[in-house]
């Protein structure tokens, strides 16, 4: 462990730059447009509630910021009768 | 039974962020289940502290105004699952907080964590009074360093004043966490020494931690130091103050001055402070 620290101590400069440009380009990109991922959560919902009676407690949010692709995974769980045919 | 711990200062930059995650990151290495929230809404750090920054996406803002629950804004940590984030929101502003909303949220945790750990903002307005109302105790971050002394002082104050159990007339627990200390300057009269600062603000010392490079590095890569550099000073001095919150009794040692490689190389004596 201290053998890797050795080298990393000084390689954790970049790792923090690299760190911050990312989140930074998210943040500036966001700015005027207040939690564009808890509005998309929001929306998504609506949509889904207007056809069928959803859980909010059985609702999983995920968000991972990557520098080419961001993904915002969205998992429900559905009621067992909501697929059944009439 | 858990426990609401705020880490304040009123001076910024002094290590509450910082000691907010490691002391979150020892209690949870320790089997505590631990939650550390971000009260410095508009100014959010603690997220990029953890290395969590690309994972929120709901915040305490968020579940105040009930716009998501609780378990959805709670971040779970990659490398220890006993411990949680609960991140501030970047694009509000400290009025979007209330009291009752706040209250709520803590009650709502207490049921989930033994620690609640609430990481405040600097400077003695909302976000640092609403950080410390529900407060079981307090955790006063400070610099050997005069304006930071002060500032403590005040904070102590307001402990004293302005928390929901200074008010019902309960204890408070109040205790020292001297960070950024250099042994080798202290020894030359140069800082105050740990003597100097308890002498002064007159609580408990929780834990010495010293000036040292392993706390920016864990700081850069986004990982809390104990989780990142167990072996390191300032790991120790994080894991002994969170086993004294446990209730242990580890007498607080004064950093010795670090060793050179010359002067363990020719095995001369390190001064003690």
């Amino acid at each position: 462990m201290s053998f890797l620290n050795f080298f990393m101590r000084n390689r954790s400069a970049p790792v923090a730059r690299e760190r911050l440009q990312v989140l930074l380009a998210h943040e500036r990109a966001l700015s005027g447009r207040q939690d564009l991922a808890a509005v998309l959560q929001q929306e998504i919902l609506a949509v889904i509630a207007r056809h069928i009676a959803i859980d909010r407690d059985k609702v999983v949010v995920k968000l991972d910021r990557g520098e080419q692709v961001s993904t915002l995974e969205i998992d429900i769980e559905m009621p067992e009768q909501a697929l059944a045919r009439d | 039974m858990s426990k609401v711990m705020v880490v304040t200062s009123g001076k910024g930059g002094v290590g509450k962020t910082t000691s907010s995650a490691s002391l979150g990151a020892a209690l949870a290495q320790a089997g505590q289940t631990v939650v550390v929230v971000d009260f410095d809404v508009g100014l959010r750090n603690l997220d990029l502290v953890m290395g969590a920054e690309r994972r929120v996406v709901f915040d305490l803002v968020n579940v105040v105004q009930g716009d998501a629950k609780l378990p959805q804004a709670l971040i779970r940590d990659k490398r220890i699952e006993t411990l949680s984030l609960l991140p501030a929101s970047q694009t509000r502003d400290k009025d979007a907080l209330t009291e009752e909303g706040v209250g709520r949220v803590i009650d709502e945790l207490r049921e989930k964590f033994d620690w609640i750990i609430c990481d405040s903002p600097a400077g003695i307005e909302k976000g640092a009074t609403l950080a410390m109302r529900f407060a079981d105790l307090a955790v006063v971050v400070a610099n050997p360093e005069v304006s930071s002394v002060r500032d403590s002082d005040r904070i102590i104050g307001m402990l004293d004043s302005k928390t929901r159990r200074a008010e019902l007339g309960e204890k408070l627990e109040k205790h020292l966490l001297l960070t950024r200390y250099d042994p080798a300057r202290a020894a030359r009269g140069e800082m105050m020494k740990v003597e100097d600062v308890l002498e002064i603000l007159a609580i408990p010392l929780l834990g010495i931690v010293v000036e040292s490079p392993d706390v920016l590095t864990a700081s850069n890569l986004g990982c809390p130091i104990p989780l990142q550099n167990p072996g390191s000073a300032p790991a120790r001095a994080y894991a002994e103050a969170a086993r004294r919150l446990m209730g242990e009794t580890i007498a607080v040692t004064t950093p010795a001055e670090r060793r050179g490689f010359i002067s363990r190389l020719f095995g001369r004596k390190a001064a003690v402070a």
